[in-house]
């Protein structure tokens, strides 16, 4: 196995640190874009930015990427400024941004060509197309591609120059499941050649399935960090249960559920009611049992596990994706 | 679902991570933006069609529409075969023998503009309408031919030379001016809309997410609009030397100067108008506001001179007045570039504060 398109990633130091952000405030107009920010992502990781809409993930990550400036705080990447290394630093970030649209007339291999040649290192076009998987795309115009070879695109022209930290703004948003999942082999992949990534994402499945460390974003502010599972077990309980009152069924007493054994957290809204739970087995028989006594009768009832979804609902009462 | 092990995977370093040194040429960023700024504009198919065949189908249509004609044959009608026999000296008539009454028919519908009828006692009586200046030509065409014919000699001979020499047609006039606005259309338009577009579509703030620098970027659009240039003047100036004639008696040095010279500061003009607008319809909304006048003033298909004097300082200071007057001169008078000095002047001046004020203006975003 020669002629790797990224050769590992000389000698990561155990514990060094590839991004820094200390206090980063952005103000528009009236609104409070980011709060007073810290973050910390260390070489080798892949650390998540999770977070509703507005919740400020693209203008931290922009404001990192040197696009955007903040009013106060501090930027520090792989030990660089963007005041004093600009230069140094665009030739060792790798960028790709939520909403760009490549040129529609110009064809795979011209796009990561051109953008190759702004990096004075890195894999040729040729390999990049590759590592994509776009070869039978290569000659094809930007323009008749589908979503996900488009953002399999945006993401070669993220890699051309090898870059030693990449950021990915919700890389995977618009893709229908198959897609997403194919994107997301190749950001591991990245990730196993020992470079840095960062990543916003509204989808807790990508969170958990990409990121080492998740930060929880939510109204400018960091709520929550720590590894998917850490996070999931904060909030004590490792399965929901969800259920629905049908048609005619008494009204539900909430206390008498909080009661039962197990139980760690009730909520009730829309109709529907949350309940999370630490032993599945023993809680829903339970749970059953009290429901029936209280004369309420189901039409729905849902169990799954804790995801960082539920840590989220946990912490602000509400969903990530406000549909 | 893929399976990367089929990827290469992490090999020898250093080895992998090309040298700067090694680059060829065509991977220059500056040649690659100028290569892809090229396919974008030959990939349209619309955009060749106004720039390349529109002016030269504009110049065919009023080469035609406003050609030169020659001296019109005159239409006239007698009644007696003397007198046909004299009008028929006169090259310039067209004379028919008509019964009196078929006579009278033809020249009161106005198919012949003289009816020329003998008179008594050898007179001669010229019938016909005084307002119609074919009637006036055909009276003295007429009668210079019947007093020869009868033995007049003119006290003073005469001879004649005909101006009819290329240079001096509307076509000739008109080249010059569509050259002039089709430099300064494809260069505003080509710029304003690509860059637009670029900036709604965020592909420029993608691009200076790169190490590119942005002066790259803007000159870019600079040097393809020098090789499409070429082909642009190349086409209409070819179809005026070979179907109308039209003289180039400057030096083609001198004309080819004139051309990246304005071609410059169009582009230029283009970039400052498409520095700040968000969206098309704006950039459009901007590009007419400050090319219509000029279409108008700057002389392309009537002389500037016919506007008020009041006006003549103004209309002189646009750039497409001076881009024309100066490739007038050049192809029509063979004015060279020493004699032209206050147009390229002025074109130098508009390129200096239009790009200077672009790059403080320009919005990456």
């Amino acid at each position: 196995m020669t002629n790797a398109p990224f050769p590992t990633n000389p000698t990561p130091v155990a514990a060094a640190t590839a991004l820094r952000v200390r206090n980063l405030r952005k103000t528009y107009k009236s609104l409070v874009a980011v709060d007073g920010l810290d973050l910390e992502v260390r070489q080798g990781e892949c650390f998540g930015l999770l977070g509703p809409n507005g919740a400020g993930k693209t203008t931290t990550i922009e404001i990192c990427e040197g696009l955007n400036v903040a009013d106060s705080g501090e930027v520090e990447l792989l030990g660089l400024r963007w005041e004093t290394d600009g230069k140094q630093l665009r030739q060792r970030l790798g960028v790709q941004l939520q909403e760009t649209q490549l040129a529609e007339k110009l064809t795979v291999l011209e796009t990561v060509r051109l953008f190759r040649s702004f990096y004075s290192q890195g894999p040729n076009a040729a390999e990049i197309v590759t590592l994509v998987q776009l070869e039978d795309k290569k000659k094809a115009r930007v323009g008749t591609l589908s979503g996900g070879q488009k953002q399999r695109l945006a993401l070669a022209c993220a890699l051309v120059g090898a870059p030693d930290l990449l950021f990915l703004d919700e890389p995977t948003t618009g893709l229908d499941p198959q897609a997403r999942r194919q994107l997301w082999d190749f950001i591991e992949h990245f990730k196993l050649m020992g470079r840095t990534i960062v990543l916003t994402t509204h989808y807790m499945e990508e969170a958990e399935r990409l990121c080492d460390r998740v930060a929880i974003m939510d109204q400018g502010k960091v709520i929550a960090l720590g590894t998917p599972r850490e996070l999931i077990a904060s909030i004590g309980a490792e399965h929901m249960v969800e259920f629905i009152a049908g048609p005619g069924s008494a009204v539900l007493d909430v206390s008498g559920l909080s009661k039962i054994e197990g139980v760690r957290d009730v909520r009730a809204g829309d109709g529907s009611v949350q309940v999370q739970v630490t032993e599945l087995h023993r809680a829903v028989p339970a749970l059953l049992q009290e429901l029936s006594r209280q004369g309420v009768t189901l039409s729905e009832l849902r169990t799954h596990s804790a995801s960082l979804e539920d840590v989220f609902v946990a912490l602000t009462g509400r969903h990530l994706r406000d549909e | 679902m893929s399976d990367l092990t089929a990827v290469p995977q992490i090999g020898a370093q250093e080895a992998a991570r090309k040298e700067p040194g090694a680059k060829r040429l065509a991977d220059h960023p500056l040649v690659q933006l100028t290569i892809v700024r090229f396919h974008e504009f030959t990939r349209e198919p619309e955009a060749l069609f106004w720039v390349f065949v529109f002016p030269v189908l504009m110049a065919a249509g009023l080469g035609l529409a406003f050609r030169n004609k020659p001296q019109e044959v005159l239409k006239i009608a007698t009644v007696s075969t003397e007198l046909r026999q004299s009008l028929g000296r006169d090259k310039l008539l067209d004379v028919q023998q008509l019964s009196p009454a078929a006579a009278e028919e033809a020249l009161r519908t106005g198919k012949i503009a003289l009816l020329v009828e003998p008179g008594r006692a050898g007179t001669v009586v010229y019938r016909y309408d005084d307002t119609n200046p074919e009637g006036r030509s055909a009276r003295m065409l007429a009668d210079r031919a019947i007093q020869q014919a009868a033995g007049r000699v003119d006290p003073v001979s005469s001879t004649e030379i005909l101006m009819r020499e290329p240079g001096s047609r509307y076509i000739d006039f008109l080249i010059p001016g569509l050259l002039g606005m089709n430099l300064m259309s494809s260069a505003i338009w080509g710029m304003g809309f690509t860059i637009v577009d670029a900036r709604r579509k965020k592909l420029i703030k993608r691009l200076i997410a790169t190490p590119m620098p942005r002066s790259y970027y803007l000159m870019s659009f600079v040097f393809s609009r020098q090789l499409l240039l070429v082909i642009e003047v190349g086409m209409l100036l070819g179809f005026g030397v070979l179907v109308f004639h039209v003289p180039v008696r400057g030096s083609f040095l001198d004309f080819a100067v004139l051309c990246v010279l304005g071609s410059l500061t169009f582009s230029a003009l283009g970039l400052l108008i498409a520095s700040r607008a968000q969206t098309i319809e704006a950039a459009s909304g901007l590009m007419n506001l400050v090319m219509l006048p000029m279409w108008i003033v700057s002389g392309v298909f009537f002389s500037a001179q016919r506007f008020p004097d009041a006006l003549q300082p103004v209309i002189h200071a646009l750039p497409l007045t001076a881009v024309i007057d100066a490739l007038r001169a050049n192809m029509l008078q063979g004015a060279n570039l020493a004699q032209l000095a206050p147009q390229w002047g002025m074109l130098s001046i508009w390129l200096v504060v239009c790009f200077s004020l672009a790059l403080k203006l320009f919005r990456w975003k």
